[in-house]
């Protein structure tokens, strides 16, 4: 049933030994020839830092393309909880088919076996690699690194630094980035956003880039390109990512031929600050790390909720009796910890219901009072010997330790809501957070374009339906340090004899003649809206059609106004200042047409799935008791997406085979 | 409530800059700092004029990315809290508050709010790692590391590398920046086999990218955002002194 379109390049054998097989019998490139090739790696997030700099160490010549002003600065930066990895170091069960188990079934059995398994492998040397660079990992007293607890599992594998993960893991790649930018096996260029891809005789050779600082275009050839440009969840226009956070490489990329897998596949992360007004410009996450600690809750009783929303009723003061922790009582076995699909549905399905805690009616609670007292309290107060501890001395103690969790999370939170978590409940509701699309690879991370990669958040791989908390920072750097640098070989090694290509090149010529007239378009426009006018109004229609719940014809509508957006848009925007000069607006402006045209595939996607699973939940296909309803018969495949025209497409299918894990419905009850 | 802005033009490193004055009305208490700057340009976008250029990512505090001089001081009236996770409930009706880029030799104005601040990541290749390649690694819990350093190297390398400490101090130094990664790196053992040549190579990039030196004043604690402590300084200065011996 796969399409001829689409060779997945499953290397044959058993699933626990394809790896290391593949490993010992690809093809190597000769250390002198190394020299000679070139990558050209845009983005330095986990994906691309660990990449570029794992290729440079290897001998390669790179150049690394970020749009922020630093490489530090990638959006892998904001990560907060975690990093997952079968070490086993908690001695709770864990290993390497556990991990697999857990992703795949995590996943909704909407991921590739092989490509899983091989994640699940190459965990351990992630922290090993980044203990080495000096990432100050939370340890234990004893000198051990400590671990956590994520959704959807049932053991602790979760290595975290507070609640900064991400940001130790970046700066630790990124300092093995300078490092090689220091020794000149790297060139950075910061401030430059790629526009587009340059093929030649069907071959991936290079880039277009705007330099943001002077506008000015510039061409690079590589013999290979990596795009590790990370997730598009900003096509909702509020979600947790970056503000600049965007779908532009990936999507040009699309348009040059490389195919967009299961697009429709996004990430609702259940904890997350809601909405505070129309000002609002994106959306801060509250780390699922904190679902160790706290207990998830609306009130019982519709008038408890309705007091509450009118601020004459203090949550703490509502009795343990007139509280529905509604994940405790629905997923008895996993409780707070089940997947975050599930938590997010939860959540509405009660908000839905009248019972929302906030003037919107769009929260609930995440409340740490029991954790903190009787929890981390009551072991510090029998640590220090005191007997009959009162509810301050508790309270205090307890204050220390979780501090020392998550104290940046809690600072966070009263920075914004201007709230005390110590002393309050939190306020979450679900937002958008991360997107399990993204370009279509193969078992090597290869486009459907030869010598095109993706990697990270940009690729749709790993995750399938829904992406299990710290599992995508383990991704970003599996795909970087362990994955690339071995399957980039198999495609360079027959790359030897190709000489660099002179960027004067009839190709190169094309492409940037192709960007500049798109700019030139966007320019002269001259309209009399702003960028941020459009992307709201996109954002609205893909939360409320395309969000945490779809059907058919809500799709259809959503399909239809994303196409009259698109006409207003390309009529009506207003881009100040010149093309050749430092222009938020206008990236801002390219950035948003692209989402326009995503948008619109994401819905079609949805459309054609006619199954919930996951983090896709069509209302129509839905269990008695409202539990996602997957239709393996007929769906157990990737959808990836050919660019025929203009804002059309075909779909191919990739069939999903699952030989090693039995599919089956998920249950956490 | 309402706010009088006066805020820095420039429109390029080359010209000159000068204050204009803003009026931003029905400014929410909940709204961000930025966010008051998203509404302000979408204002200044309708009404034909340049809206005012400043950077900004994560709006989370973290990337380090957004950098603004807000009434004498880096990121504002509160301590421990960048530009971007400040927030209105701050000020009051009526305020008028003073906006300009961060100010540093190393640091040119790109336009308007927005600087470069690439020095930073000079330095940082220079000598910010741990030389280790891929695959080189020891399972990681065979180097024990007591917890009370590993704190110490997680509260260092909180950095957010955003300037704020350059742009507080009077020298336009950047020891504070420089010493939280080179203590990070001597407190772990995984640091110890190239801390000499790391603290030498560092201080001189520094030197060369024209940062000014340290008086010992502590405006760059006082202003920093993730609280790095002036003890890392403390710390640099015996690395140099010990890698300068040993040479
Ligand atoms: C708030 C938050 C918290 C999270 N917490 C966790 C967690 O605890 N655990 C976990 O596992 N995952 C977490 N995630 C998810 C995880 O952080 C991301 O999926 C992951 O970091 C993505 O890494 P990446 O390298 O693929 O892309 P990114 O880090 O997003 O990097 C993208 C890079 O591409 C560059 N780029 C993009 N487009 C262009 C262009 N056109 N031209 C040039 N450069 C371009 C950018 O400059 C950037 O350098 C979190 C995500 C968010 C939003
Ligand atoms: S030391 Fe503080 S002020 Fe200086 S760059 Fe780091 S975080 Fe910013
Ligand atoms: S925008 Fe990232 S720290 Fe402020």
């Amino acid at each position: 049933m796969t399409s001829s379109k689409l060779d997945a390049h499953i290397p044959e054998g058993h699933m626990a030994e394809k790896w290391s097989k593949y490993r010992s019998t690809v093809h190597l490139v000769n250390p002198a020839n190394k020299r000679h090739l070139e990558v050209i790696v845009v983005g330095s997030g986990l994906a691309g830092a660990s990449a570029a700099a794992t290729l440079a160490e290897l001998g390669y010549k790179v150049k690394v393309f970020c749009f922020q002003d630093s490489a530090r600065r990638a959006h892998s930066i904001a990560a907060q909880g975690g990093i997952n990895a079968a070490k086993n170091y908690q001695n709770d069960g864990d290993s390497v088919y556990r991990l697999f188990y857990d992703t795949v079934k995590g996943g909704d059995y909407r991921s590739r076996e092989a490509n899983t398994h091989r994640l699940a492998e190459v965990s351990g040397n992630i922290i090993d690699q980044c203990v080495a660079q000096g990432v100050p990992f939370a340890r234990e007293y004893g000198g051990l690194l400590s671990n956590r607890s994520f959704g959807g599992v049932l053991v602790q594998r979760t290595f975290y630094a507070a609640g900064q993960t991400g940001q130790q893991l970046l700066l630790g790649a990124y300092s093995a980035l300078m490092r090689q930018v220091g020794t000149g096996a790297i060139k950075m260029y910061a401030r430059h956003e790629m526009l587009d891809i340059v093929n030649i005789d069907g071959k991936c050779r290079g880039i277009i880039a705007r330099n943001l600082i002077t506008g000015e275009l510039e061409r690079h050839f590589g013999h290979a390109v990596l795009l590790c440009s990370g997730g598009y969840g900003n096509v909702y226009y509020l979600s947790t990512n970056a503000m600049g956070s965007n779908v532009t490489a990936a999507w040009k990329a699309h348009k040059k031929g490389a195919f967009f897998g299961n697009p429709c596949y996004t990430q609702i992360h259940p904890t997350c600050i809601p909405v505070s007004g129309d000002h609002q410009s994106k959306l801060t996450l509250m780390s699922e790390s904190l679902r160790n600690d706290g207990r998830i809750w609306v009130p019982k009783k519709k008038e408890d909720a309705e007091a509450i929303r009118a601020g004459k009723l203090n949550p703490n003061d509502i009795k343990p009796d007139d509280r529905d922790y509604y994940l405790e009582r629905r997923y008895p076995a996993y409780g707070n910890l089940v997947p975050r699909d599930v938590a997010s549905r939860a959540a509405k399905e009660r908000c839905d219901a009248g019972f929302g805690v906030n003037a919107t009616g769009e929260a609930v609670f995440l409340d740490f009072a029991y954790n903190l007292r009787y929890k981390y309290g009551q072991m510090e107060a029998t640590k220090h010997g005191i007997e009959n501890p009162t509810e301050q001395q508790l309270f205090d103690l307890g204050k220390e330790v979780v501090k020392e969790k998550y104290g940046n999370l809690f600072d966070m939170y009263k920075q914004i809501t201007g709230v005390d978590p110590y002393h309050n409940p939190m306020m979450i509701y679900p937002a958008v957070h991360y997107t399990m699309g993204g370009l279509w690879v193969d078992y090597n991370l290869m486009t459907t374009v030869p010598g095109l990669y993706a990697l990270g958040e940009a690729n749709f791989s790993d995750h399938g339906a829904n992406r299990l908390g710290a599992s995508a920072l383990m991704q970003g750097l599996a795909d970087g340090y362990f994955v690339i640098p071995y399957t980039i070989g198999d495609y360079l090694s027959h790359e030897i004899g190709t000489k660099a290509i002179s960027t004067d090149h009839e190709a190169f010529v094309e492409a940037e003649n192709g960007v500049k007239e798109k700019l030139n378009k966007l320019m002269n426009v001259k309209g009399t809206k702003s960028v941020d006018h459009f992307h709201k109004k996109l954002g609205k229609i893909m939360w409320e059609k395309c969000g945490m719940a779809r059907n058919a014809s809500g799709l259809k509508e959503a399909i239809t106004e994303i196409q009259e957006l698109r006409k207003q848009f390309w009529a009506d925007v207003r881009i100040p200042g010149e093309q050749n000069e430092f222009n938020p607006e206008l990236e801002k402006a390219g950035r948003v047409a692209d989402f326009l045209e995503l948008g619109e595939l994401m819905c079609m996607d949805a459309l054609q799935r006619n199954e919930s699973c996951g983090g896709h939940f069509r209302e129509e296909y839905q269990t008695e008791e409202g539990e996602a309803k997957r239709d393996d018969e007929n769906f157990a495949f990737v959808s990836a997406w050919e660019r025929t025209g203009d804002n059309q497409w075909t779909m191919h299918k990739e069939e999903l085979k699952f030989e090693y894990i039995k599919i089956a419905q998920r249950s956490y009850k | 409530m309402n706010i009088t802005l006066k805020v820095w033009r420039q429109k390029n490193s080359k010209e000159r800059g000068r204050f204009e004055t803003y009026h931003v009305k029905d400014v929410s208490a909940d709204m961000s700092f930025l966010e008051m700057f998203d509404v302000l340009n979408e204002d200044l976008i309708t009404e034909g004029k340049e809206p005012i250029a400043f950077d900004h990512d994560c709006r989370e505090g973290i990337c380090g990315m957004c950098s603004m001089y807000i009434n004498g001081r880096p990121h504002g009236p509160l301590q421990g809290v960048t530009t971007c996770q400040l927030h209105m409930r701050s000020f009051k009706d009526g305020d008028t508050i003073v906006v300009e880029p961060w100010r540093a030799a190393a640091f040119p104005v790109i336009k308007d709010l927005a600087v470069d601040r690439s020095s930073f990541d000079r330095i940082m290749a220079a000598g910010g790692f741990v030389s280790v390649n891929t695959g080189n690694a020891q399972d990681a819990n065979s180097i024990l590391i007591p917890k009370t350093d590993a704190d110490l190297a997680f509260e260092s390398a909180a950095c957010i590398g955003c300037g704020a400490c350059v742009a507080a101090c009077k020298n336009s130094s950047a020891m504070l920046f420089v010493s939280a990664k080179v203590s990070q790196l001597a407190l772990l053992p995984q640091g110890q086999v190239e801390r000499h040549e790391r603290v030498i190579s560092m201080v001189n990039q520094m030197d060369e990218e024209g940062f000014g030196s340290c008086t010992n004043t502590g405006a760059c604690e006082a202003e920093c955002p993730k609280n790095i402590s002036v003890e890392n300084i403390a710390r640099l200065n015996r690395e140099y002194l010990s890698a300068k011996i040993a040479k």
